[in-house]
């Protein structure tokens, strides 16, 4: 017992963790310390543990094995109010908003303050003033909250956390939908936070914020704790290699691969999202074209538009010099050719309750179907074992359904439902988004390998390391029209920023 | 499987109790296990479970349609209106109604997907609509055959004899061709499983290059194809309907065989055993108020409903005590695991 302990005073200490479910062990005997007023943040490849240590911690779930103490006082009964008793606010990754109630209902939602249930409108409005200025959030507490741009929302849950005098905020992957700016905006909130002696764990993917933001670095890997860093400890390959237990040698691997003919030229694209520009480009088959830009800045809604999601009001697309394209649905654009694997994985990608193999055939079943639409059982169960092995999915079999496999998982089956389609030009939303490194690299090697074989690629990416390490050439995307065009040779992270956030 | 399995043991203890309750224990003659009653049950459950199939189809898709009771009316007082009020040739008169039934449902499927109705909505209104004409056109009477057409109302009152005492019901041989096709459809071919996958996530269906509408559109059609035959095996069996009231209620009931065979409200899941076998159910348990001495025939509706509810809690609770069985085997075997190696 050392001085060091007087002058940080210990306020949660987690002891021999452990948690099962069916077919996994989440957690095994995991420990966890968290000091008064400071940054930790917990950080571990997709299913190592992190979402369900922290559960546990906000009392959502109860473990199986092991004890949480808060002060010392180790806690009997795990529940959601023994832990808001104590100060411990979860934030979810996805907010848990009533986005049709104003900013101040929802601060005090659950504890409106009123008598015989007539809710006094007046002192929510100023009470919650009081917690909105704390964070500095500039909004009228009678604003729809679902009204507000996602990152002022993620405000109101934190200033919601603060009016039950939370003592430790938990947040999930909090800027996995913010802005630059909100991003910017969080931090400033958090290192403010952090002086009035809120502690907080912080888990996220995004490295870079955790070496700006955290105090302590504690790693889980598989379950288990993988290590620990101290704030002079925090660097981006320490990191690494206590997430994946080995030394990464190189994220991107880089090969040649030859450029050929136009694959996809789209002119004059006009999108209903943002019908004032206009948006003009081509990419080249065995290319792998970057489309990077800020959130909001009509990415998605540019992929979306090209592949007949939501339909082009002017413009021409044509695949392979063909005839433009009249894209009035997703069948146009895959008949054509092409193939999107959508931003949200789990709402647009999968069919969460049907299995791997159902999943893989879902695009190709119609192709495939023998006389009068009978289905070609053969034909799809060898789609999907060919899949399963050639993009080494993790899964027991084909029958697995595909809500119980890793979000890297998952995302390789959403690629192999459309590699068995083989698409000319292959249209990537966020293809990394929310996967661990190892699915990363193996989704980048698939990237460079289909554009050897002649595919032509353009992705969305908002993590800048992806845009610089695997495209060819980058377009920059700013409020709804394409701000610049970045060749091989002028790709630097300050270039791609300016013509973002349209400096220039 | 383990639905059908659950729903097959229900099915068999409401014909044993009813069998023990209105034969073995009562002092008048047995009026349950006759073969005149059994048949009839036999040929009533064919005739709901066709209307049943029908819906499922529209709940696996996560919709619903609450029109079905007054398509049956529309074509039970429509046909014999046509035929003997109108004198229309039967050659017409069939493929009409049976044409008029199939528009109802593409008109519905329209509405739902083009337009976004919601299908509540939009066939609560046909509930009312198609009601309300056929009580308009007939001026409320009641429509029948009378004596004519006897070769036609064998397709519902005829039988293929077993015994000298028993026979299958013709109705049967309808609901198990329309049985066959509507597995056939949801199992073997691509369309059915596009239908399955809607009605899991409609979005992702799309993005994959279903045309949803399309498939949707269809199983309204379907749905509302299949009340309107219901329909016309309804009015052949009874030679007659009023319009008041023929066929009111048949939409819940073919709504309630279907959540109790299985199909979810949510969408995406359904088997046609599993229909079938609810809507067995559905027809004992009616079949016992009416044979029972000592069950009023006016609470019919509040014991199916509770029959239905307590079906649906104990399946909720099996599927909960099944999760908590195997997360309890997983935690064993993992703590074995993890002894294993920590001695080692």
């Amino acid at each position: 017992m050392g001085s060091e302990q007087e002058s940080v005073p210990l306020l949660i200490e987690v002891k021999g963790l452990g948690k099962s479910f069916p077919g996994v062990r989440a957690l095994d005997c995991v420990d966890l310390k968290l000091n008064k007023g400071e940054v930790l943040a917990v950080i571990g490849e997709n299913g190592a543990g992190k979402s369900t240590l922290m559960k546990i911690l906000a009392g959502v779930q109860p473990p199986d094995q092991g004890e949480i103490r808060i002060d010392g006082k180790t806690l009997q009964a795990v529940s959601v109010e023994a832990a808001l008793d104590q100060g411990v606010v979860l934030i979810h990754q996805e907010l848990n908003l009533a986005s049709n109630l104003s900013v101040g209902a929802n601060v005090f939602l659950g504890r409106e303050p009123g008598q015989w249930g007539v809710i006094n409108s007046k002192k929510i409005r100023v009470e919650s003033r009081k917690f909105l200025d704390m964070i500095g959030l500039d909004v009228d507490p009678d604003t729809l909250v679902g009204d507000m741009p996602i990152g002022r929302q993620q405000m109101v849950e934190i200033a919601k956390a603060l009016s039950v005098n939370a003592r430790v905020l938990i947040m999930d992957e909090p800027t996995s939908s913010l802005s630059l700016a909100e991003t910017e905006n969080l931090f400033k909130v958090i290192k403010d936070l952090r002086k009035r002696g809120v502690s907080i764990i912080y888990i996220s993917h995004r490295l870079g914020e955790v070496k700006e933001l955290a105090d302590r670095v504690t790693v889980l890997r598989d379950g288990e704790n993988a290590g620990e860093l101290a704030k002079g400890e925090i660097d981006h390959d320490a990191m690494v290699k206590l997430m994946v237990g080995r030394e990464v040698a190189q994220l991107y691997e880089r090969s040649r691969h030859e450029i050929g003919e136009v694959a996809l030229s789209v002119e004059g694209l006009r999108t209903a999202a943002h019908p004032a520009h206009k948006l003009s480009f081509e990419v080249r088959a065995g290319e792998i074209v970057g489309v990077a830009g800020l959130v909001g800045a009509g990415r998605t809604e540019m992929m979306e538009t090209l592949f007949g999601v939501s339909e082009p009001l002017a413009g021409e697309i044509r695949v392979h010099g063909g005839e433009a394209l009249e894209l009035k649905s997703p069948r146009d654009a895959i008949e054509a050719g092409m193939a999107l694997v959508p931003e949200d994985r789990k709402s647009q990608g999968l069919i969460l309750d049907m299995n791997v193999r159902e999943n893989m055939s879902l695009a190709s079943l119609d192709r495939d179907k023998k006389i009068a639409g009978i289905l070609n059982k053969k034909a799809e169960a060898r789609i999907s074992q060919t899949m399963i092995e050639q993009m080494r999915i993790k899964t027991p079999n084909d029958e697995q359904v595909v809500r119980f496999l890793s979000g890297g998982n998952q995302q390789k089956v959403v690629v192999g439902k459309w590699l068995a389609m083989e698409p000319k030009v292959l249209l990537l939303d966020e293809p990394t988004r929310g996967i661990d490194i190892g699915a990363k690299q193996e989704i980048y090697a698939l990237m460079e390998d289909l554009a050897k074989k002649g595919v032509a690629i353009l992705f969305v990416s908002s993590e800048m390391e992806e845009v610089l390490g695997v495209a060819d050439r980058v377009l920059v995307m700013h409020e709804g029209g394409i701000s610049g065009e970045l060749s091989r040779g002028e790709l630097c992270e300050e270039a791609v920023m300016q013509l973002a956030t349209g400096v220039v | 499987m383990n639905k059908i399995l659950g729903i097959t043991g229900l099915l068999a203890f409401v014909w044993l109790a009813t069998w023990v309750f209105s034969d073995l224990l009562s002092d008048h003659q047995w009026s349950f296990l006759t073969a005149y009653n059994q048949e009839n049950l036999l040929k009533r459950i064919a005739l709901f479970a066709i209307i049943s199939i029908g819906v499922a189809f529209v709940i696996i898709t996560g919709g619903i349609d609450l029109s079905i009771g007054s398509v049956i009316c529309l074509v039970g007082v429509g046909f014999p209106w046509l035929l003997m009020e109108k004198g229309w040739p039967l050659g017409l008169a069939l493929p009409t109604v049976l044409l008029v039934a199939a528009s109802i449902g593409l008109i519905h499927g329209l509405l739902i997907t083009k337009l976004k109705l919601q299908p509540f909505v939009v066939t609560l209104c046909g509930l009312l609509i198609y009601r309300g004409i056929s009580r308009g056109f007939t001026g409320d009477q009641t429509q029948g055959f009378q004596n004519s057409f006897k070769g036609l109302k064998l397709l519902a009152t005829g039988k293929i004899p077993v015994t000298t005492e028993f026979g299958i019901p013709m109705p049967v041989v309808f609901m198990v061709i329309v049985a066959a096709a509507a597995a056939f459809f949801l199992n073997r071919t691509v369309y059915g499983r596009h239908l399955k996958a809607l009605g899991n996530n409609e979005e992702a269906a799309k993005f994959s290059g279903i045309n949803t509408d399309r498939m949707i559109i269809s199983a309204y059609v379907i749905c509302s194809s299949l009340a309107g035959l219901g329909g016309l095996l309804f009015v052949l069996d009874v030679n007659s309907a009023q319009p008041v009231d023929f066929g009111n209620f048949y939409e819940l009931y073919a709504i309630a065989a279907a959540v109790l065979g299985g199909c979810s409200l949510r969408g995406g899941e359904g088997t046609i055993l599993g229909v079938i076998i609810g809507t067995a159910v559905m027809r004992v348990l009616n079949n016992s108020i009416n044979l029972i001495d000592w069950i009023s025939k006016n609470i019919e509706f509040a014991v199916i409903g509770v029959v239905i509810l307590v079906g649906v809690i104990v399946d909720e609770l099996a599927k909960r005590m099944m999760a908590r069985r195997r997360a309890e085997l997983d935690k064993k075997k993992a703590s074995v695991v993890s002894s294993r190696e920590s001695g080692r």
